[in-house]
């Protein structure tokens, strides 16, 4: 009889399930792709009927459920912060209590009977530690035997960081940094001040940071403030914040605007409202700090460690700029980090954590691959759930078999300059589509980039998009010597493909700079002339692979854009359904899904979808 | 019973007995949220909730 493990991440935000099976992993998936409210943090039900059916498996034949934090030490560290910082925070303590009273606190008799609704037998209930499910996610699936870990996100029960040791099948921790003092709240400090939604926009900054200008005199000013007043940044890397200038452990908001506005002079910025140079050489500031903390914690994991691998997660690891810079110190020989780095993840890690620490069973590493499958854990669908919404929307389209056909089809819609919805095979998992789930386009397109960003994705100009590209030519478009299957490196795009930079360029405002033509893939070339790349495996997505390919066959250009398939506010689209509704609400010229090709000429506007906006609250 | 087993067992493991009135304290507040039907919504900042 195999062994099944589910592991589950709920509560908090983003929350998932996972299974794995023998030690494999069969499937993971966020809770909000089948929800549609983007990083629900409800029970994940959906995804675990999901997992339990693509695994073939019935409740009763799991032999653990895991979830992915001790609900007792969070809320030891909830009723210690109170005391710490009492009288403050008497309303913020008002607020928490009830939730903890009458929920969290019974969080396993919550997760039982949630559970129940999948059969009544008593399958073992683990809770292991959040950032250890988080060090589990990174090193389990990686392919090294032994890697140092590093774990950065906002808050678990008590660890910000986690510095540990992978071998084998066992994980050791070696070193923490403890609330309030995190680097993930740092940045979503800023995140929340830039304007941007905490939990959801620090991408958002991150794509910012680089309209920041590095010569002015407010950039240096900043970063001066930020150190002097914000944050302590030690040799090591651990930091020790200034609480008086954060809100969070005793409020409802992040700062203290008050006094964030008289150090930096500017007020916090009203979502939506107009981006001045003020906030873009903030969000260089923060963005830059942050880089120079990473780098010192991975020196210092290096000098605890001796390892000549590096394995990442928690939120700070979807820092995909500071990832790139930490992978080319030559620190470590390589990185591994894992896809679904954020909360998500937990799931998998915990998952992990039953079949190697609950169940001692040992780890063997074969090759170089690592055992995400390319992240492709989510549900499939085939002709026979496609057709029905053939019929459901009485749509136009055009069957083709052959995969090769289609994919030249796609790939010259694309080269003409049309955008094209790519649905196909397993959903990812993580906040990265991939290739399943994809609206591509052509990264040599001046126009594409404002295009994609306001016409189909209804998002903010600023945004950037990234490349994929066929896994053999990285080097032909990027300084970069390995494969990068996530799209969590930013690295530089070649310097033989860049256009210089006006004499006035850092006085250009936003939108200026933005169309500035830098390269000749100028929509995927970000503003610093960097790309946030994935290569693309011919093994791990054969079709979408061939699909690029066939576009290089067409242009000698073997990249093209990949941006999710979803709009502002829309978790990534998960069935037929969601896909139809989704291209027939943007610009989108074709959709490509399974077989078929639906051109948005010949399609009739869905009338009952009218109002869809309304549907999904702004991130 | 077993919430009373697993929290017990918590505060030994963890050496915090001095939370323990504070959490019996809270735990009355809570019969008496719950004898109101109060909701319990979670805050937005997902930190400390």
């Amino acid at each position: 009889m195999p062994t099944a493990i589910l592991g589950i991440s709920a509560y908090y935000h983003d929350s998932a399930a996972a299974i794995i099976i023998d030690g494999e992993i069969v499937a993971a998936a966020h809770e909000e792709r089948f929800s549609r409210i983007k990083h629900d943090s409800t029970f994940p039900a959906n995804a675990i009927r999901y997992v339990l059916d693509d695994a073939g498996l019935e409740y009763g034949d799991l032999a653990a459920v895991s979830f992915y934090d001790k609900p007792y030490i969070k809320f030891e560290r909830l009723l210690e912060t109170y005391h710490a910082f009492a009288p403050l925070g008497l309303k913020s303590f008002l607020s928490a209590m009830p939730v903890w009273i009458k929920e969290k606190l019974f969080m396993k008799r919550m997760l039982k009977e949630k559970l129940s609704a999948f059969g009544d037998e008593k399958i073992p209930l683990l809770f292991p530690e959040h950032h250890l499910s988080h060090a589990a996610s990174a090193f389990y699936p990686s392919p090294f035997n032994e890697a140092a870990i590093l774990t950065i996100d906002g808050v678990g029960e008590w660890a910000t960081t986690t510095i540990g040791l992978g071998k084998g099948n066992e994980i050791s921790i070696l070193s923490e940094l403890h609330f309030p003092h995190s680097i993930g709240l740092l940045y979503s400090a800023f995140t929340y001040y830039a304007g941007f939604r905490v939990n959801s926009g620090e991408y958002k900054l991150m794509g910012l940071a680089p309209y920041g200008n590095p010569k002015s005199k407010q950039t240096a000013e900043f970063k001066e403030k930020i150190y002097n007043e914000l944050v302590d940044v030690r040799e090591d890397g651990s930091i020790i914040l200034n609480m008086r200038y954060f809100s969070y452990a005793t409020g409802l908001n992040m700062t203290n605007d008050k006094k964030w506005s008289k150090l930096f002079g500017i007020p916090p910025r009203s979502p939506e409202s107009e981006i001045t140079q003020d906030y873009m050489n903030m969000a260089l500031a923060i963005q830059q700090i942050t880089e120079e903390i990473v780098l010192k914690l991975a020196s210092t994991v290096k000098e605890l460690t001796r390892s000549d691998y590096l394995v990442m997660a928690g939120g700070v690891a979807l820092n995909s700029v500071a990832n790139g810079k930490l992978l080319r110190t030559g620190l470590f020989k390589d990185i591994w980090i894992q896809p679904a780095a954020g909360d998500a993840g937990g799931a998998l890690g915990a998952a992990y954590l039953g079949w190697y620490l609950w169940q001692g069973k040992d780890r063997i590493v074969h090759g170089h691959r690592d055992k995400m499958k390319g992240a492709y854990l989510g549900p499939e669908f085939g002709e026979k759930e496609i057709t029905p919404i053939i019929k459901k929307f009485n749509t136009n389209y055009e069957y083709i078999e052959d995969v090769q056909k289609l994919s030249h089809i796609a790939a010259q819609k694309i080269a003409e300059g049309n955008i094209v919805g790519w649905f196909q095979g397993r959903m990812e998992y993580g906040p990265r589509a991939l290739g399943s789930r994809s609206i591509l386009g052509d990264a040599r397109n001046p126009d594409m980039q404002k295009k994609m960003n306001l016409k189909i994705k209804f998002r903010e100009g600023f945004r950037p998009f990234a490349p994929s590209v066929l896994e053999e030519d990285i080097g032909k478009y990027f300084d970069l010597d390995r494969p990068s299957p996530y799209m969590l490196l930013v690295i530089p795009v070649n310097s033989n493909r860049l256009e210089p930079l006006p004499p006035d360029y850092h006085t250009l405002d936003l939108y200026k700079k933005l169309y500035h033509l830098r390269s000749d893939i100028p929509a995927v070339t970000h503003i610093d002339y960097s790309a946030r790349i994935q290569s693309v495996n011919k093994e791990t997505n054969p079709r979408y692979w061939t699909l690029i390919n066939e576009f290089k066959k067409i242009t000698g250009y073997g990249v093209i854009i990949n941006t999710s398939f979803n709009v502002r506010g829309e978790p990534i689209v998960c069935t037929p359904e969601d896909a139809y509704r989704c291209f027939m609400r943007t610009e989108m010229d074709y959709l490509v899904m399974g077989n078929n090709l639906f051109p948005k000429s010949r399609q009739t506007q869905l009338v009952s979808d009218i109002n869809w906006q309304e549907a999904f609250k702004l991130d | 019973m077993e919430f009373l087993k697993d929290l017990w067992s918590f505060l030994r493991t963890r050496r915090k007995m001095w939370l323990l009135p504070v959490i019996l304290l809270l735990l009355v507040f809570g019969a008496l949220i719950v004898a109101t039907s109060g909701s319990a919504i979670a805050p937005f900042i997902y930190t400390l909730f």
